[in-house]
């Protein structure tokens, strides 16, 4: 393990409770400041993967998991979800207040940080995802990419020093879709990046892997994994034309 | 769906937005324990609470067209009850049935257009309600109206593919189909969100920025309305006996 890695994934296994085998041995690692694309087809097991960094999957998993120097176990878990921020494949899920200021509070407070701390907090992390002007509304009334951001600045506030995005582009359009890898950009933390848009990967990912039932089973440079995965002329213009 | 949302009323900044929570249920109980025993021979203090709570949505500045035509949603399921009594007779009893229906609508309206839905939560969580009980009410309130949308979808989806049904499967059938499948996606929507919640820190209870500090004002506006609730109805037992 070399010593700038913050999170280290050793031969990681895991079956649903029904009995699917999800995760097949991963072997993984992210470094400091980088951001590692994850592609793979639907079902590979790539969301399984990323619940199980914050601890969330119900059983037992084999293989280790060190997030910050912490195995992923029952006694860190406050901790670990602490450095680490998921924004979450539907923003539906993860935008449960009433209004859009009480949902970014929600991680600071569940820190126990003082009301001035929070409030603080939501507006600096509202602002970096330029959302200001919605803090007083509800987030069911805000459109897909703005829920997005908003979402987002739930997980900033809780100043994590990792973040996982599951899909983060679907249901934007491509000005949506241009600000948010703008916004993420600028974000300094680790990243993974789960997706199937290779526009994405191209330009937020300098590393990616690729799963395959359950199992990493290409590394490397982004353009490489994406040809060695297939998937090269799948969003270029002519391959549809040529079909 | 969305008129089941009171957020847009809610959030407003009058001084009864911001009693305690406490109160304000204990209030709500007050009247609806009235008007549960509101009978024939009171029937007159009907109108006496319809003043109290249009008085209390108007001192809290809550559009009051839109708070009565929210409480005509119960209309559909009092109304059944209402006829079957007119049918047999007791017209007076159906009457009797709707006003007590449509006033303890009007007066959860009252409550939930002035009370913040985490404030009502906080409050009912400082009289000891057990927290697993208030989790589920702050999902089913949360995303009712998005299980709706996706019944709704559901159901376009089936008159998409079947345009005419033709008598093979009976309605109850398809129904029954449709509502296991539609659980099983709010449970496993249930299941992300708490994913979701547990990612950002929750530890089983739920936070809340603006603790509404109780003011010794707030119990003294409960002990008054409580007077009144029980005077309107005495009154109306005396004037009409
Ligand atoms: N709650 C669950 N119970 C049982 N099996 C599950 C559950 N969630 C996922 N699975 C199964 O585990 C496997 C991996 O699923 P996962 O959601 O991790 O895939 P994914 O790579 O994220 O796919 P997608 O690209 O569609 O999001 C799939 O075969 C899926 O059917
Ligand atoms: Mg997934």
């Amino acid at each position: 393990m070399s010593t700038s890695a913050i999170i280290q994934v050793t031969n990681l296994r895991y079956s649903y409770p029904d009995g699917t085998a999800a995760l097949n041995g991963v072997d993984f690692q992210l470094d400091l400041g980088e951001t590692v694309a994850v592609l793979g087809a639907n079902g590979s097991g790539k969301t399984t993967f990323l619940l199980h960094l914050l601890g969330l999957a119900e059983g037992k998993n084999e293989g280790e998991i060190v997030v910050c120097g912490m195995p992923v176990r029952k006694k860190n878990l406050a901790q670990v979800r602490q450095k680490i921020g998921m924004l979450f494949q539907d923003s539906d899920d993860q935008l449960f207040m009433p209004s859009v200021e009480e949902d970014v509070a929600f991680g600071p407070l569940n820190l126990g940080l003082s009301p001035d701390e929070v409030r603080k907090r939501v507006k600096e992390s509202l602002g970096q995802v330029a959302m200001e002007h919605v803090a007083s509304r509800p987030p069911y009334h805000l459109s897909a990419g703005e829920k997005r951001r908003v979402a987002l600045a739930g997980v900033l506030a809780m100043s994590p020093e990792i973040i996982l995005l599951d899909e983060p582009s679907t249901f934007l359009d491509p000005p949506a879709k241009s600000s948010l890898i703008e916004i993420l950009q600028s974000l300094s933390q680790a990243k993974i990046l789960v997706t199937h848009d290779l526009i994405l990967a191209r330009r937020l990912a300098s590393r990616a892997v690729y799963f395959e039932h359950g199992k990493i089973t290409a590394e490397g440079d982004v353009e490489e994994v994406i040809e060695a995965a297939g998937w090269d002329g799948v969003s270029r213009p002519s391959a549809v034309a040529a079909r | 769906m969305r008129s089941l949302a009171f957020e847009d009323w809610s959030g407003g900044g009058s001084r009864i937005h911001g009693l305690d929570a406490r109160v304000k249920l204990l209030g709500a109980l007050t009247v609806l324990l009235c008007l549960a025993t509101t009978d024939r021979e009171s029937a007159t203090a009907f109108a006496g609470y319809f003043a109290l709570l249009t008085t209390y949505l108007a001192a809290a500045g809550i559009p009051l067209g839109g708070s009565l035509l929210r409480s005509l949603i119960v209309l559909p399921f009092v109304a059944g009850i209402a006829i079957l009594n007119l049918w047999g007779g007791d017209p007076s009893l159906a009457i009797l049935i709707l006003l007590r229906s449509l006033l303890s609508a009007y007066t959860a309206v009252a409550l939930l257009a002035t009370t913040p839905f985490p404030a009502l939560l906080r409050g009912l969580e400082r009289m000891l309600v057990p927290p697993f009980l208030l989790m589920v009410l702050h999902f089913v309130y949360r995303y009712l109206f998005l299980l709706s949308s996706q019944a709704q979808s559901m159901a376009r989806a089936r008159k998409c593919r079947a345009p005419l049904r033709r008598g093979r499967t009976p309605l109850w059938k398809a129904s029954a189909g449709a509502i296991a499948v539609l659980f099983a996606r709010s449970y496993g929507r249930a299941e992300r969100i708490h994913h979701a919640m547990l990612a950002r820190g929750f530890q089983g209870r739920f936070p809340v920025l603006a603790e509404t500090g109780t003011q010794r004002g707030d119990w003294f506006g409960l002990a008054a309305t409580v007077m009144l609730a029980v005077a309107i109805q005495i009154t109306a037992r005396f004037w009409m006996g």
